[in-house]
């Protein structure tokens, strides 16, 4: 048993690093299109939030609709401590500390909402989160932030009322978000951090931890009746979830020089959602390969111009009847124990 | 047996994903030994196209394809002809970096766009370090040119405050001004903000601001009510068509008669599907662009867009239109030549874009240093069912 899960695992880093290391090969080749360079940070980010929800939505059996708030409050923590600091710290260690930062803030966040939410049976965490989501947009929507000689200056009002004086800077204008973030985010620090995402989320579900927040999830009552402290195991593997989802804010605020709460909505939430499900519940190889095909796909696909939207829909029908159509289950297991026998008689 | 399941599922992801890839690469790579050779001009268009935007892009999109199809027809700039590309960006600044870096694939060396502001920012970047010549038919934020290689057709959010200001000021609209705007919009914040500031300026005063968010952008009256309370002369509206709609209807409905006076997001206020336009008589808006202006150039456009789309232009077709223009009175101003980098061009319009000056259809204007436009505010007021250029 053991032994077949540490093979799984290896499966998922060798695809991880082969991937990365195609890339590296095609970018230094100069065999890359621009476009599909400019996809490679979004990718790791779109896969780090999808396997990150999957802790919570695969193993913990809880269902967060507001894993795009989380991802809010990565971004808008670390890019304003990057901004702050531009001029006083070197690039390396401010993104390092930047990806700290939107980590720590985001899963404080996560545990606060956790700590009333995961107490509670049923559907209580989704419209929790699905409101927390909202209220953080809409915080965000009015912050206004700027620094100047005396030090820092807040409004929620609008961003002339700061009167900011001499040497003055606006960092967080309202609605126009954070501009002139320093793009800090590469390829090769994402591939970093969703390996280190992979290798934390998997490690976890593998543990003693790890089986005790399976056990909540199988049958609640059984888990109690041994001992189990379910609201601890619960809220350690969302408060986990919410930090990684915070990373992958990081990410997503060091790549693009404009950052608004724009994205952040439910929609992205929900998008997040697709890929878990659309992957596999509980899969976290599932969870990246979803990410990585549904991200670039329409993007990919933009030559066909108007017909593109149209695909992508087929294609997640397609994916959807693939993974859990009962036909389509028989079919794949009549095709693998053909392959299985094969195998053997080699 | 599960293993050697995801074993094959993998393994056939991982063909599908290569195939993907290993096509698109082949293709780009064809098409970027084709564009060396050529003898065409690129030009690159990023905007919305579907979304809720889309109306945005979509009339940038024609206004330039026909401003692109007249200059072939007339012979090209500096005599090659001219292939123009728009592509979709749905209104996000994410997707706005993937179309940026599709075209810049496709063999860009110009870039008309982004649409919309929060695109345009980030798209801005990408532009600056390639050293990509920019222009932006209709970003108002004012870092959407941030860089020394970007410029302005429309007016920014500031500078559109502030002529709107200044033209209720001279005008003697009103005295009492009220404001409804979208606290979620930089669009309508940033009008708000500088309208508020240069209020004082021209002795106006502002009773009340009231505003409302994106998710909020349907029920009107309370702030209404608050503005008929506050005696409001003339209610401000920095803010887009769909919903002044909504807040015409309900003024009416609480018999609240009052100057309504908008900035250029209120063009196709007309056009709304069911809306009375009977209640909009009287709405004033500061916009560049009025389709039954009396000039020739704007007469001849109107009827061309007719005749290519059916439909009647608005003043994002014109932007649109205008900012072809620029590009090739800058070209030609400059001599520029399609075997040139895209970074050269660039360096060559920076310098050229400064010295030219446009009679476009909204209006004759010049650049300065720092990309932004010079030229006339105008304003129209609806009149029958029409808008009026005053």
């Amino acid at each position: 048993m053991k032994k077949k899960i540490f093979k799984n695992n290896m499966i998922t880093y060798a695809l991880i690093i082969a991937f990365y290391i195609v890339m590296q090969v095609m970018i230094t080749t100069g065999s890359i299109s621009s476009l599909l360079q400019g996809l490679l940070v979004p990718l790791c980010m779109y896969a780090i939030a999808a396997v990150s929800l999957n802790l919570v939505v695969g193993f913990s059996g809880e269902l967060s609709l507001g894993h795009a708030g989380f991802m809010c409050i990565g971004a808008y923590a670390s890019a304003i401590f990057s901004r702050v600091t531009e001029d006083s710290l070197p690039d390396l260690p401010r993104f390092l500390i930047a990806i700290l930062i939107g980590a720590l803030v985001a899963g404080v966040f996560g545990f606060l909402i956790g700590i009333p939410v995961l107490r509670l049976r049923g559907d209580y965490l989704a419209i929790v989160t699905l409101a927390f989501g909202e209220i953080i947009k809409n915080l965000f929507n009015v912050l206004s932030l700027g620094k100047d000689n005396e030090g820092l200056h807040v409004s929620f009002n609008d961003a002339a009322v700061m009167e900011l004086g001499e040497g003055g800077e606006k960092i967080v204008d309202g609605a126009l978000g954070i501009t002139g973030t320093p793009r800090d985010s590469s390829f090769t620090i994402g591939i970093i951090l969703l390996l280190l995402t992979v290798f934390i989320v998997v490690n976890l579900v593998n543990s003693r931890t790890g089986r005790a927040i399976t056990a909540i999830r199988d049958n609640r009552i059984a888990a109690e009746s041994i001992g189990l402290n379910v609201t601890k195991y619960k809220l350690m593997a969302f408060t986990i979830s919410t930090t990684l989802a915070g990373v992958a804010g990081v990410l997503y605020a060091h790549n693009l020089s404009s950052l608004t709460v724009k994205l952040f909505n439910y929609n992205t939430s929900i998008l997040i959602l697709v890929f878990v499900v659309l992957g596999g519940i509980g899969n976290v190889r599932g969870s990246i390969i979803a990410a990585i095909v549904l991200t670039a796909l329409p993007e990919l696909l933009r030559g066909m111009a108007n017909y593109r939207m149209l695909i992508y829909a087929l294609l997640l029908i397609v994916m959807m009847l693939f993974n859990w159509a009962p036909a389509a289950i028989h079919f794949r297991e009549r095709i693998k124990s053909k392959f299985s026998k094969k195998q053997e008689v080699v | 047996m599960k293993n050697k399941k995801r074993l094959l599922s993998a393994a056939l992801v991982a063909v599908m994903l290569v195939a993907v890839v290993a096509g698109c690469g082949k293709k780009d790579s064809g098409d970027s030994s084709s564009s060396e050779g050529s003898e065409t001009f690129k030009i690159g268009g990023i905007g919305p196209l579907t979304g809720p935007a889309a109306v945005y892009g979509i009339a940038v999109q024609n206004g330039a394809d026909l401003a692109v199809k007249e200059i072939n027809e007339a012979g090209g700039i500096n005599g090659k002809q001219v292939e123009f590309k728009m592509e979709d960006d749905t209104h996000d600044a994410e997707k706005a970096v993937n179309a940026y870096n599709t075209l810049k694939d496709w063999g860009m060396q110009m870039l008309m766009g982004t649409v919309t502001s929060d695109p345009c920012i980030a798209v801005e970047a990408e532009a600056e370090a390639d050293n990509m010549f920019l222009i932006t038919p209709s970003g108002t934020a004012v870092d959407c040119i941030k860089g020394g290689n970007a410029f302005r057709l429309c007016f920014s959010d500031p500078t559109q405050g502030i002529k709107a200001a200044e033209y209720i000021g001279e005008h003697g609209v009103g005295k009492k001004i009220g404001v409804i705007y979208d606290s979620s919009s930089s669009y309508s914040k940033g009008i708000y903000e500088n309208f508020a500031k240069e209020a004082d300026n021209h002795d106006l005063e502002v009773v009340a601001a009231e505003a409302f968010t994106a998710d909020s952008n349907k029920d009107f009256t309370v702030q209404l009510k608050k503005i008929k309370d506050a005696g409001a002369d003339v209610v401000f509206l920095p803010i887009y068509y769909d919903e002044t709609a909504l807040i015409l209807k309900q003024a009416k409905d609480m018999e609240f008669d009052t100057t309504f006076f908008g900035c250029d997001g209120l063009d196709g206020l007309l056009s709304v599907e069911g809306f009375d336009t009977s209640l909009a008589e009287g709405v004033m808006l500061l916009t560049p662009f009025a389709a039954n202006a009396e000039d020739e150039l704007t007469k001849k456009f109107v009827a061309d867009f007719d005749a290519a789309y059916s439909q009647t232009p608005i003043q994002f077709a014109a932007d649109g239109y205008d900012a072809i223009y620029a590009i090739k009175a800058a070209a030609e101003e400059g001599g520029i030549t399609p075997d040139m980098s895209a970074s050269d061009i660039c360096d060559a319009l920076v310098t050229s874009m400064t010295k030219i000056e446009l009679k476009g259809l909204t209006g004759t204007i010049s650049w300065a240093d720092d990309g932004e436009p010079d030229k006339e505010p105008k304003a129209a007021i609806i009149e029958g069912g029409e808008y009026v250029m005053k």
